[in-house]
């Protein structure tokens, strides 16, 4: 098992070189200026923006600026914003655990909808819940995060005036109150994001359920005369689980990605806005830095997945 | 691996099926249609798509005539759907803009099930080191940040394209072939699954012992086979790809501003939202609608296809 | 106007009836500085007044609670000097001070100066060369140590250090050195006699920088500065925490250099999203207090208001949005150059034509429908502060006009209502500016008109950081301006227009021999404006300088090198019960931010 664990993990090595490699070209053909907003000050001479291009090395061939950043970032040093005059994996870090209290939430959320739906519905196909449930999840992944968002903030924040719209990392509290207003303005990114992964997560849970319901082993508890509760609960539920955690796993990922959009609308201050943000002004480290991020997420999440699924299911072994 | 986690969770892969191929279709399409949802996603589907196309023929109001007296007017017999706040109309962008959003979501697909049955055709006949590479590449593209990269190749290239072919087209060429090229991994890893599991087979091998040629083994039997949970997955593709560019478009990177796509006509409408919410309504409902349509189609496709689904009795 | 009628003026002012803003507007109107105004004003008796709200006052510091500003772009650094736009000039505001700022007026408010230099108290020699500045005794660095002539001095050092890259040079470099006289007076010496003298150490650009924090930091180090993010300086309100591109929060500065200011215990700066939804914010859900620069049309703003927890404020600026005619002939390369200044615009080349062009620019839908009071269509593209308007110039919008003047001009029109040049070519012009709704929807206007005069246009819209980036390579930039007509909004960042004046000088032509990095994009060139603008550089007598500033746009208005079409205020979403703005077009929104108080 170690062993196995340890070739995923050499293997992961190659595919982010791979796509450090692929991000790095896209970036370096951008045709933006990350000192655009001088250009057009009429203050500022033309030479201190050149300055400043050189200053922050933008001026070297492509390669020459590729080795030195993945040597860098081996070294732990992920470089240094344009716009912010800091190290970049301070910025990240700045914004990485309102990111992670959101999303976080949103995934339970998630989680807490379609685990339950999913299973009952899986259990009891094409039942009259089951029918509903689908309903419901189709309609929930076929309306864009955006506009589901512009809507809440038109019925809570502006009709009913119940909820804040933007989202303030610093809040002005402490103790309950802090926690009561931290709670208050999650409440409308988290339930955009939640909602929209849940109804996903709702038909893969149901897929997989339903694979394992058809089997033949469960046909056969079913025929021994065990109750429909027990063969569910014994023999459904345990073996489901493989492909669910599998699912969870893989999914997790997306929700990041989604995010972007969430934390576009209601200003949350995390890794998403700040990688609009920093495309926008063509904040090339910065821009780097969160996909890469991004791209080890979905490689960690897919090792976690392959490590619990063979983990789970006694039928692989790792000779 | 990943891959074989995800094929194995897909209930496609199931879906092998013997070479009775017109019988197949009938059985299909007799389960289809007992899937209400489906069938009425279908019509719904049917009806845009021929409103899209007929449309602007009979409904002739010029979608770009600018009119400030009859500025973000709700519906009136003028204007059916109301105006923008340019006294635009409203019903002759959004079968405008519904037409580029519908190809949008069409030719991405397509260009993502070209990719995707090429490489894992190749892949899945040739076997041995070929295979191994291409399946190296699959992950790692499965492993790029979709939207980040999206809207980075977007924002990166669009000024680009729009020198080279022209503003409208591209732009459209860009945002399919980016939305296209992200989305083919998983077509690619069916269709393999799909040649791993028939290669052996009978039949198959059958053809091979008399002598077929490569190509026509693939084009002949072992495509065919895997049929059904291609089109499922690309009808799936259609809709993510309509969904990426509304998408894109609302970051305000997507169309130019004088294309009214759907998600540009929301972009430009959210600003109003309170006092001229028919504005947004109308093409969001309109994303909505084709969106659903498509998963209830898919959805139906899925349990047509799999002999082995259970079906409501 | 005759002296009777300027006394009733000035008694009106005295016993209320006439506001001191319109008095001095009046007086500069008739071609008085608007110091010169303020001077009849105290001759006469009436205090200068010291910005003095109405209603409430606080009478001591503190105890105004928590101020919630909201910017739409997010400050990424804290150092005015590397400031890359309004929103970190703005965020380093209740930290760091300049010597003096601009009011509404483009006055001179002293702020780390005791007072402001004239000459009638010595500060300015004859000469134009030197200028003698009295510092504040009583002010002290976040830190507690003392702000003394060193800290003053030191900040010309740095930013007029080439290495520093700071974006504030310009206003520093010409400064050949600077003599210590006091503890608290320096003595400015300039390389060569400046009119414009108060650019150094005034407003946005002239932020003090403490020396015992800087001074290692000066030059090509000045990049790994701690303070970039975490500013310690002598404003009424000390730096809390800041997160890069999202918010900044400050407190209360107990030791601040005025006495019972300032008024709120806390600041919360938060930044990022969008316009309209900052604007609701602040007029409709009154989450925020303060939102800056309501980019948003006026009808959207308007709406918004009726929510009744805020109002828009309009500050008065300098800044024009116009369409530029290109000089050049942008469709032929000469060496290796479109646009190149050896060639003429094929079609731009006949006055009449532009001017026919400049009648079907239709100011008064673009100023109603979509800028409303956030701006006014005008005909002159210098237009603030109003010493400096022209009355020469009109603009009107006549389709028929148009017509007959390119009727009688010769251009026919083709078999499908578009005319022809005089070699019988289908005329097309390509039409670009940045993306932003206002400007394409201003550029449908155009585009409409132009059809009705037979003249075909091409919209093109490109993405803000392309349009404005100072990329040599990329061709879509508006210094490259390969297109026949462009639109911007250039912005007036100081109340002298000489910077401001000199997009038109032959000197400046963006071309390839300067990477495209003069500041001139239409590639005009006229002996006589150059002559103008070199002769009021020197020009010491404020009534003539004036004069030649308004001959300067009256020689680029009625050549039709642009066409100005709207000269915009920067709007600002206020809470009804907020306080003591003072918002000035020359100087940060926050310039003024001490006197900030909310009313019971």
């Amino acid at each position: 098992m170690p062993k196995y664990v340890l070739r995923r993990v050499l293997i992961s090595i190659p595919v982010l070189v791979g796509i450090s490699i692929v991000l790095f070209s896209v970036l370096a053909l951008a045709p933006g200026d990350p000192f655009e907003e001088l250009a057009t000050n009429a203050n500022v001479p033309p030479e201190v923006a050149q300055r400043l291009r050189a200053q922050f090395g933008l001026d070297d061939p492509l390669p020459v600026r590729y080795v030195r950043w993945l040597t860098a970032l081996a070294r732990g040093d992920w470089g240094f914003s344009f716009q912010s005059r800091m190290n970049v994996d301070q910025l990240i870090l700045q914004r990485l655990p309102v990111s992670l209290f959101v999303l976080g939430s949103a995934y339970l959320l998630a989680l807490a909808l379609a685990l339950p739906i999913g299973i009952l519905s899986a259990v009891r196909p094409y039942s009259i819940f089951d029918q509903i449930a689908t309903t419901l999840a189709f309609i929930g992944f076929s309306l864009p995060t955006f506009f589901t968002g512009l809507l809440f903030i038109l019925v809570f924040s502006i009709w009913l005036d119940w909820l804040p719209f933007i989202y303030r990392a610093d809040i002005d509290a402490t103790g309950w109150r802090w926690l009561a207003e931290h709670a208050r303005q999650a409440i409308m990114p988290v339930a955009v994001l939640g909602l929209f992964e849940g109804a996903t997560l709702t038909r893969f849970v149901r897929t997989s359920v339903l694979e394992v319901i058809r089997l033949d082993y469960v046909n056969t508890a079913r025929a021994k005369g065990l109750s429909e509760a027990r063969t569910i609960g014994k023999h459904v539920v345990r073996n489901a689980l493989i492909p669910v955690v599998t699912v969870v796993a893989l999914q997790c990922p997306t929700i990041f990605a989604g995010a972007v959009v969430t934390e576009q609308i209601f200003r949350v201050p995390g890794i998403g806005s700040l990688l609009i943000a920093a495309i926008l002004a063509s904040d090339t480290p910065v821009v780097l830095a969160i996909t890469f991020v991004y791209s080890v997420l979905v490689v960690a999440f897919n090792l976690i997945a392959d490590v619990i699924y063979g983990w789970l299911d006694p039928r692989i072994s790792y000779a | 691996m990943a891959g074989s986690i995800l094929a194995f969770l897909t209930p496609e892969r199931r879906a092998v099926v013997e070479p009775r191929v017109t019988s197949l279709a009938s059985e299909a399409w007799r389960r289809f249609r007992r899937h209400r949802l489906a069938l009425f996603g279908g019509v719904v589907l049917a009806t845009l798509a021929a409103v899209l196309v007929v449309g602007p023929l009979i409904y002739r109001t010029p979608m770009n005539e600018i009119d400030f007296k009859a500025k973000l007017r709700g519906p009136t017999l003028a204007h059916p759907l109301g105006t923008d706040d340019l006294g635009q109309d409203l019903l002759a962008r959004i079968l405008y803009g519904g037409r580029i959003s519908l190809a949008v979501g069409l030719v991405a697909m397509l260009i993502a099930l070209t990719l995707g049955v090429l490489i894992g055709a190749t892949a899945g006949y040739a076997g041995g080191f070929v295979d191994h590479l291409l399946m190296r590449i699959t992950d790692l593209c499965l492993s790029l940040p979709q939207l980040p990269l999206l809207l980075l190749i977007i924002y990166l290239f669009r000024d680009f394209v729009r020198r080279a072919f022209g503003p409208e087209a591209g732009i459209f060429f860009l945002i399919v072939a980016v939305i296209g090229g992200l989305r083919w991994m998983r077509v690619a890893r069916l269709v393999r699954a799909q040649f791993l599991s028939l290669r052996e087979q009978d039949f198959v091998q059958a053809a091979r012992g008399l002598g077929a040629p490569a190509r026509r083994q693939i084009v002949r039997h072992i495509l065919p086979n895997a049929f059904g949970p291609v089109i499922v997955a690309a009808s799936l593709d259609v809709a993510a790809a309509i969904i990426a560019e509304s998408t894109l478009s609302f970051l305000g990177l997507g169309f130019p501003p004088d294309i009214p796509t759907w998600g540009r006509i929301l972009f430009d409408a959210k600003d109003t939202l309170d006092h001229a919410p028919h504005w947004a309504i109308f093409p969001g409902t309109a994303i909505f609608l084709t969106v659903l349509s498509i998963n209830y189609v898919g959805d139906g496709l899925r349990d047509a296809l799999d002999p082995r689904r259970v079906l409501p009795s | 106007m005759d002296e009777h009628e300027v006394r009733e003026w000035i008694r009106r002012v005295k016993n209320g009836t006439l506001s001191r803003r319109h008095f001095i507007e009046a007086m500069m109107g008739l071609g008085l500085t608007a110091p010169m105004a303020t001077q009849m004003l105290v001759s006469a008796g009436v205090a200068r007044a010291q910005p003095k709200p109405v209603g409430f006052t606080p009478t001591r510091r503190g105890g105004g609670g928590r101020l919630r500003l909201l910017w739409w772009q997010a400050p990424t650094l804290l150092n005015g000097h590397f400031a890359t736009g309004t929103k970190d000039q703005d965020a380093s505001r209740p930290v760091y001070e300049p010597l003096a700022a601009f009011d509404p007026d483009g006055n001179f408010v002293p702020i780390l100066a005791a007072e402001i230099p004239t000459h009638q108290n010595g500060g300015l020699s004859r000469d134009g060369k030197t200028v003698t500045w009295r510092l504040k005794k009583d002010a002290r660095w976040h830190d507690g140590k003392p702000f003394t002539a060193d800290d003053v001095i030191f900040t010309w050092e740095y930013a007029a250090d080439p290495a520093t890259a700071a974006v504030t040079v310009t206003a520093y470099r010409d400064i050949e050195r600077i003599d210590r006289v006091d503890d608290h007076t320096v003595k400015a010496v300039f390389k060569e006699p400046r009119a414009f003298w108060y650019d150094a150490f005034f407003g946005v650009r002239g932020y003090i920088l403490p020396r015992h924090l800087f001074s290692a930091y000066k030059g090509a180090n000045s990049r790994n500065a701690p303070q970039n993010l975490k500013p310690i300086g002598t404003g009424p309100y000390k730096l809390v925490d800041f997160k890069p591109g999202d918010s900044a929060r400050y407190e209360i500065n107990p030791n601040y250099h005025v006495p019972n200011r300032p008024f709120f215990d806390v600041i919360e700066l938060k930044g990022g999203g969008d316009t309209t939804s900052a604007a609701r914010a602040v007029l409709q859900t009154g989450e925020f207090d303060f939102a800056w620069n309501m980019q948003v049309e006026w009808d959207v703003l308007r709406r918004l208001e009726q929510g009744g927890k805020g109002k828009v404020l309009n500050t008065t600026t300098g800044n024009i949005e116009h369409v530029q005619l290109n000089q050049t002939d942008p469709w032929t390369e000469v060496d290796g150059e479109r646009a190149s200044v050896k060639t003429k615009h094929p079609i731009f080349h006949d006055l009449k034509f532009r001017q026919a062009l400049a009648l079907l620019v239709d100011r008064a839908t673009v100023a109603e429908e979509l800028y409303g009071p956030t701006g006014q269509a005008t005909g002159n593209f210098l237009n603030a502060p109003a010493r400096f308007r022209s009355r020469n110039t009109k603009w009107e919008f006549i389709v028929d006009k148009a017509n007959r003047l390119l009727d009688e001009a010769g251009y026919r029109r083709g078999p499908d209502g578009v005319r022809l040049t005089k070699d019988g070519k289908r005329i097309k012009l390509l039409f670009q500016t940045s993306t932003n709704s206002l400007r394409q929807k201003n550029q449908a206007i155009v585009k409409q008109a132009c059809a009705k005069g037979g003249i075909e246009v091409e919209l093109k819209s490109v993405t803000a950081s392309v349009f404005f980036s100072s990329d040599p390579a990329n061709a879509d930039t508006y210094s490259h301006f390969y297109a026949d007509l462009q639109m911007y909004n250039t912005t007036m960042t100081s109340p002298d227009p000489q910077w401001f004046m000199n997009q038109f000088l032959s000197t400046e032509v963006a071309q390839k021999a300067n990477k495209w990095a003069g500041r001139n994009p239409t590639r005009w060139r006229n002996e006589e404006y150059d002559k103008l603008w070199n002769a009021a550089e020197v020009e010491f007598d404020p009534l003539k300088r004036a004069a030649q500033f308004i001959q300067m746009n009256d020689l680029v208005v009625n050549n039709v090198v642009v066409i100005p079409e709207n000269w915009r205020n920067r709007p600002a979403a206020v809470n009804l019960k907020l306080g003591g703005m003072e918002l000035s077009g020359w100087d940060s929104d926050l310039w003024h931010i001490a006197y900030w108080h909310r009313e019971a």
